[in-house]
């Protein structure tokens, strides 16, 4: 179970003034439970992800993960622990193979090109095209989202957060990701956090949170909060509504 | 030949044994051991004062090797050493060269070797030169490697250098003269750190219509070390060359690198692009997030560059 309490992240603004990212965050999420966290662009949901991986320090409230209080924990032993993160816009790395970094994300470095290949056909990825291909610039940035994400499944931890993995991917291989975490929260695999704004994503959820100016502004089942969301979006462009009338 | 002979040996070219194929193995300036084939014969050159060896590859030689690893675990041996290689028409080997310095002492060693291969007609070589050096003495490991090759018409080179660790200093000088439809591919991979020093001068001359030249160049420069790199690729005719310079610099390294390019024909292709950056933090940070600690992360980036 993860368990988020009065989570804060304050940083100093450009005139010495308290930016609030995250303000008194709270959140609960049971064992395998999918949740996906959505809301406007800068509302803080990357930075919530980024500091339960520990990728951000906290400047106040704590994280527990299986009871255990990971705030003050490096991010090695939280990986260690089974919290796993797939970045919004990963890193490139100049020699190291795709079958380099699926091994060291399995933690087997006789990780075989059968299991490899398993993980980015997962993704959508021809795998055998790509297992043996550097994970550097010749790579597109849809190519390395979804290697990255591929770590993330090797990595087969407790708890998988996922910032946007939508982002820079085409339709057939969303089709193909969807159903991944479909079937990850079928066979009860992990618990789930997806960062997304995509509706066939987070129409597989079991709740939704919203997050925005760093506050949790909803959070409940999705049957609840779905409809809600779609209300406020549908409406919100006047410039369409007063374009339709003409 | 002792334990930390052989470990040098393992480092330089692999060899746990005596290898298969041709081979000349020199041990503190002497010939060690030496095995001819049917298609191979090495010669001890016989001109006064100049140290060395001659390899004549047989036209035709197909899917064979040559090893001439070089071994010093003598304090205070300095040597300068010649070998010419005359590869003919038609042949596709592998040759593995290199020199391991095993300092116990506090007098310098060095080994500077001088290469040069005359490749025939059509002829396929592969050449692997590996530089380590260690010890526990003061004295410093010196090695500065000479290579000149001519390539005949549809030749190949594949070279590939490494030194990782362990070398203070060296000066590396490297000339390939590539004829009609000749091919050169050079990688070449070092890592600096401590005090050490490198430099590396390059010239690729594309002479031949059709030549073709790449240059890899992957360096990692830790600690106070410096490193100095001039590729230089020329076209003479007809030709495409690529250089690619990349490094990464760490502590208080400095890294100079300065490719050039030079045109002497209309139809000559040539590119260059190098580049000096540290270890971008994200991807350290990414492979934290894979249970690396800071440390491994780095290493295992490190390792992934210099591969």
């Amino acid at each position: 179970m993860l368990e988020i309490k009065h989570l804060s992240y304050q940083v100093e603004g450009e005139e010495g003034q308290e930016l609030g990212i995250l303000n008194d965050v709270s959140l609960t999420v049971a064992d395998n439970q999918f949740l996906v966290i959505t809301g406007p662009n800068g509302g803080g949901k990357t930075t919530l992800a980024k500091a339960i991986m520990g990728l951000v320090q906290p400047t106040g409230g704590s994280i527990f993960w299986n009871g255990t209080d990971i705030t003050a924990l490096s991010i090695t032993d939280r990986a260690r622990l089974g919290v796993s993160y797939g970045f919004q816009q990963p890193p490139r790395f100049k020699g190291l193979k795709v079958r380099d970094l699926l091994a060291l994300a399995s933690g087997s470095q006789k990780l075989t090109r059968e299991e490899g290949c398993q993980y980015l056909t997962k993704v959508g990825l021809c795998a055998g095209d790509y297992i043996d291909r550097e994970v550097d610039t010749s790579l597109s940035g849809g190519e390395v989202k979804r290697i990255e994400i591929a770590t993330i499944l090797a990595r087969k931890t407790g708890l998988m957060i996922f910032d946007e993995p939508e982002a820079g991917i085409d339709l057939w291989s969303f089709a193909k990701l969807t159903e991944t975490f479909k079937l990850i929260h079928q066979k009860r695999e992990a618990t789930l956090i997806v960062i997304s704004h995509q509706e066939r994503i987070i129409d597989l959820a079991d709740e939704i949170m919203m997050i925005a100016d760093g506050k949790v502004e909803k959070h409940g089942p999705k049957d609840q909060i779905f409809p809600q969301i779609l209300a406020k979006t549908s409406t919100g462009c006047t410039y369409l509504s007063e374009g339709a009338d003409k | 030949m002792d334990q930390a002979e052989w470990k040098l040996l393992k480092e330089i070219a692999d060899l746990e044994k005596t290898p298969q194929g041709a081979y000349n193995i020199r041990r503190n300036g002497q010939m060690d051991a030496r095995n001819n084939t049917a298609n191979i014969e090495i010669t001890t050159k016989t001109e006064p004062g100049k140290s060395g060896i001659d390899i004549t590859v047989k036209p035709g030689t197909k899917h064979e090797s040559v090893h001439i690893p070089v071994i010093i675990s003598q304090t205070g041996l300095s040597e300068l050493v010649y070998n010419d290689f005359f590869i003919g028409e038609d042949c596709d080997v592998d040759i593995v060269a290199g020199c391991g310095i095993h300092n116990t002492g506090c007098e310098t060693s060095q080994h500077d070797g001088v290469h040069t291969f005359h490749i025939g007609k059509r002829s396929k070589v592969r050449y692997v030169e590996r530089h380590y050096g260690e010890g526990p003495g003061t004295g410093k490991r010196i090695m500065n490697p000479q290579t000149v090759v001519y390539l005949d018409e549809g030749a190949s080179l594949n070279m590939e250098s490494t030194q990782i660790r362990g070398v203070d200093s060296t000066k590396r000088e490297t000339k390939i003269v590539a004829g009609k439809g000749a091919e050169v591919v050079i990688t070449e991979k070092l890592l600096t750190h401590g005090q050490q020093t490198a430099e590396s001068d390059m010239e690729i001359i594309l002479d031949g219509e059709d030549a073709t030249g790449r240059v890899i160049s992957r360096s990692v420069a830790q600690d106070d070390s410096q490193q100095v790199f001039y590729p230089k690729m020329t076209g003479n005719a007809k030709c495409f060359g690529h250089v690619q310079c990349d490094s990464i610099i760490m502590g208080q390294a400095r890294i100079s690198s300065i490719p050039a390019i030079v045109a002497n024909h209309v139809d000559a292709q040539l590119i260059h692009e190098a580049a000096i950056g540290r270890i971008a933090g994200d991807q350290i940070l990414k492979l934290m997030t894979l249970g690396l600690t800071e440390q491994e992360a780095e290493e295992k980036i490190l390792d992934g560059f210099l591969q």
